[in-house]
């Protein structure tokens, strides 16, 4: 059953052609039938062909199935191949299995909208364009999922295109990250020209047979790893990602947890020998994670906006995701992306629950007390809280705490204290979240609170799994004082990473970093109780003592306005001269000009068309004349 | 025995003729007979042709002219009866839609 | 006694389209042109071509013309039409009508050998002609038939009148 696995990108592209094609006559049931039943078949798909995978040994991987030559020119051949190995394997499983639980819960999100046809056909696509990035067995195929990738986040912040800032934000997502786009080009030009395959098999080995230098390798995977900051939402190109609010919240959700960011991830792990061989380049991977992570966390501490406060937690995680890879514990940063995906996306739509609740609202400061209205949502949402803040024995505690195990095992503690301290602020603005938005006295607005009510089965169902996930996913990557064989999820993805800086640490030293950890979350935890609970008027006295902090982190360090002024209106600028000089004046006047020639022309022409066939008889009498001479002499 | 030479020169001037006709007359009816003219001096020439080479094939094409002539005057002289019914005049000068 | 009728008919055929030429009224024209085709009729007989002297006079002598005689009375214009005021196109006509009457004498000289040569002498019967027709020139032929029913229909779609009008 293996072999069929090349059929699980195409399932939503399939759907989502027929969606577009035909999306307008459909019945509304029908096509929400259809859009989740195709990501549903290719997460059965994944799942069949990873257990296929567990049984056939490990020299065969990774399978590769190439459908047809894509590009071919000279010697250098380009297949339409897909493959299928463990690493490829998590990422399809979390893809789709994390995308066809966020089609369900849209059904009922997306009811009353009037594009629910269009929606469903950007997510299938959105769903195919990730599974064919994470399956693709070479990097120009991976580069079409990726731009994929690009395109539906475009199309879908943008859903509601009528509202300017919807629109907006789509285009500053499409635009910010093509500018990582140009950096993963070149280093897929970079890849052709010293390598001279573009097959991921063929890359590894060249590397492994050392037929790349470590200077050319820190080249090419600091190339890679600026597409990556891009798609990834990295310092310095996050800002995107916070604006992508503007899209439907599943689609936050999607873009968040399963598809889109965590692209950038993957792409490292998959060149991880590239890294592995490049220090400089890992060390580069490994700081920019880590000031991401403690630096996104920051920004989230003061915003209002629930979503937000989301859309930052995840650029801090996506950092310690990369603090694993930086580190050469690309294992344990796969890990955390898989756990990150459930309780992202659990958060994510339990915001969008409350959201549906309140009739779209998102400021915290209109919320609070919410507790007793979403007995559903609200416990969804504190096990997502409780799993991101790393709380022992939810997902989220494994994954961070293997990463920042690693970090501090391979001697990098600056990169481990940085962790540390996000995941301080981690657990406090989740926790300030929580107490915000359910706990406290209520504040809301009252023709809200009229309209106030649990969301249907529909959406609260996919809250459940994703729950019940968030809490057990971490379990199969149990660190390593539990018991040595535990931890499954390392071993599994060994034959893709080969642990080459996985050092081993003394049990005393594991155990204290636990602790710190755990100490860690729990102080978190613990200081938003205080300031949100305990002494609500914390908040205001800091603010009064410290205006500017405050005000800084609101502005979110004036990024966005330090890049409008910098970036975005010389761009603007220099556009509207060229606009207005060349366009205006070379362009227009060629082809104005061009008309202008041919209409005069045409009127003087036209003086020999004189209507009257005498005339035209006249010049057919001299075309004989002419010919007959031509023939006599 | 005539010589062929004689027909041929009777048929150049027919044509000749049909020409001058053609650009000196001024209405459409006239003109298309002209034109007729010139289609027989065509038809001379064939067939003078014909018999000095001993060849029956040039009195099949004058056969075959004939017949197009006829479909030709059928359907040139429905036009020129529509042009009438429309512009009560069949002045050739007069018809100049066409005028650039 | 073939000379004379030749030039007989040559003169009739010549004096009648010249006549054509001078008179204004329509109804003559097309009378006048009966008379020359008639006497080409006739000059196709004196060139041994039998089958198509009588075609001719039967199609274009009789059936053309009075088609046409038909639509002339059927335009009815009571005035005729002066000819041609002075104007440089007819100049520029006439001295390319004289240029095409050198040549077409000029590429007619080299054939004259040819033309005044003996051949000839058989009548070319119908029967062989006919032969020819619905052998070599089948297909025409059924074409030619095909043509002149869709001239006939254009004819008639063209001329009705329409309902509503």
């Amino acid at each position: 059953m293996t072999e069929i696995f090349w059929l699980i990108p195409f399932l939503p592209l399939l759907s989502s052609f027929i969606l577009a094609i035909f999306g307008r006559t459909l019945p509304k049931k029908y096509i929400s039938f259809q859009a989740c039943l195709a990501v549903f078949a290719s997460f059965i798909i994944s799942v069949i062909s990873f257990f296929g995978l567990l049984k056939i040994s490990q020299e065969s991987y990774p399978l590769i199935k190439s459908l047809f030559t894509w590009i071919a020119s000279g010697s250098f051949t380009i297949n339409f191949s897909l493959q299928f190995d463990p690493l490829s394997a998590v990422m399809a499983m979390v893809v789709s299995g994390v995308g066809f639980i966020i089609h369900v819960y849209s059904v009922g999100y997306m009811d009353k909208d009037k594009g629910y046809s269009r929606y469903f056909t950007y997510l299938n696509l959105f769903t195919f364009a990730m599974l064919l990035l994470v399956m693709s067995s070479n990097i120009v195929l991976m580069f079409v999922g990726w731009e994929g990738v690009g395109l539906c986040s475009y199309l879908l912040i943008g859903f509601w295109f009528e509202k300017d800032s919807a629109a907006n934000a789509g285009k500053k997502a499409f635009i910010v990250t093509r500018i990582g786009d140009l950096g993963f080009l070149l280093g897929i030009f970079f890849i052709f020209v010293h390598i001279g395959s573009a097959e991921f098999t063929a890359i590894n080995q060249a590397i492994s047979g050392g037929a790349v230098t470590q200077g050319l390798a820190t080249l090419i995977a600091l190339l890679l790893f600026m597409g990556a900051v891009g798609k990834s939402a990295q310092i310095p190109l996050y800002v995107w990602l916070p604006d992508a609010m503007e899209g439907p919240t599943p689609v936050s959700a999607l873009i968040h947890a399963a598809t889109m960011v965590t692209a950038g991830v993957y792409m490292v792990c998959r060149m991880n020998l590239l890294y592995t061989l490049s220090g400089t380049a890992a060390l580069v991977v490994g700081v920019i994670g880590a000031v991401t992570a403690v630096y996104a966390a920051t920004m989230a501490l003061t915003q209002n906006d629930i979503k937000r406060v989301l859309a930052y937690s995840t650029i801090s995680q996506i950092g310690y995701m990369f603090i694993g890879c930086g580190v050469g514990a690309y294992s344990a940063g796969m890990f955390h992306l898989y756990t990150h995906a459930f309780f992202k996306s659990l958060l994510f739509l339990s915001a969008g629950s409350v959201m549906h609740a309140l009739s779209g609202e998102l400021d915290m400061r209109k919320m609070g007390g919410l507790r007793k209205y979403l007995p559903f949502t609200y416990p969804a949402f504190l096990i997502g809280a409780i799993a991101i803040a790393g709380v022992p024995f939810l997902s989220g505690f494994f994954s961070k705490d293997a990463i920042l195990t690693q970090a501090f095992a391979n001697k990098q503690y600056f990169i481990w204290i940085l962790g540390v301290l996000g995941a301080i602020l981690t657990a406090f603005y989740m926790f300030r979240l929580i107490f915000l938005t359910f706990q406290g006295e209520e504040r809301l607005e009252p023709e809200a609170k009229e309209h106030l009510h649990e969301s249907p089965p529909v959406m609260t169902i996919p809250l459940g799994i994703l729950a019940f996930f968030s809490i057990i996913a971490g379990f199969i990557g149990v660190p390593a004082v539990f018991g040595e064989k535990l931890n499954w999820f390392n071993k599994f993805l060994e034959p893709v990473m080969r642990p080459g800086h996985e050092v081993h640490l003394s049990i005393q030293t594991e155990w204290l970093l636990i602790i710190i950890s755990v100490a860690v979350a729990l102080f978190g935890i613990y200081l938003a109780y205080i300031f949100y609970i305990k002494k609500p008027q914390t908040p205001h006295q800091l603010n009064a003592k410290f205006p500017y902090v405050y005000k800084l982190l609101y502005n979110k360090y004036y990024v966005d306005e330090i890049y409008n002024a910098v970036f975005v209106k010389p761009v603007v600028r220099g556009s509207e001269i060229v606009y207005d000089n060349f366009d205006l004046k070379v362009i227009d006047g060629a082809v104005n000009g061009s008309a202008s020639v041919t209409g005069l022309s045409g009127k003087i022409l036209s003086y020999l068309q004189t209507g009257l066939i005498k005339d035209y008889a006249l010049v057919f009498l001299f075309g004989v004349i002419l010919f007959l001479g031509y023939l006599l002499f | 025995m005539i010589p062929g030479s004689y027909f041929f020169i009777l048929s150049v001037i027919l044509f000749i003729l049909g020409v001058i006709a053609f650009f000196v007359k001024r209405d459409l009816i006239t003109q298309f007979l002209s034109i007729e003219v010139m289609l027989n001096a065509g038809n001379l020439a064939f067939i003078a042709f014909a018999r000095a080479l001993n060849s029956l094939h040039g009195q099949v094409i004058v056969f075959f002219i004939i017949t197009v002539a006829a479909a030709e005057a059928a359907v040139g002289l429905a036009i020129i009866l529509l042009i009438f019914r429309q512009k009560k005049t069949i002045k050739s000068e007069d018809m100049n839609l066409m005028k650039g | 006694m073939a000379h004379f009728l030749f030039f007989l008919l040559a003169i009739v055929c010549v004096g009648a389209v010249v006549g054509m030429i001078f008179s204004r009224n329509q109804a003559y024209n097309a009378l006048l042109l009966v008379l020359a085709f008639a006497a080409l009729g006739g000059i196709f007989g004196l060139l041994s071509a039998p089958f198509i002297a009588v075609v001719q006079i039967i199609i274009y002598a009789g059936a053309i013309m009075v088609l046409f005689i038909f639509v002339i009375m059927m335009i009815n214009l009571r005035e005729g039409i002066p000819p041609e005021k002075k104007k440089w196109t007819i100049y520029l006509s006439a001295v390319l009508a004289f240029i095409l009457i050198v040549e077409l004498i000029l590429a007619a000289r080299g054939s004259f050998q040819a033309l005044t040569g003996p051949g000839g002498e058989e009548i070319a019967s119908p029967k062989a002609l006919g032969k020819l027709l619905f052998t070599e020139y089948l297909y025409p032929f059924e074409i030619t038939s095909i043509l002149i029913i869709a001239a006939l229909v254009g004819a008639i779609i063209l001329v009705k009148k329409k309902e509503e009008e």
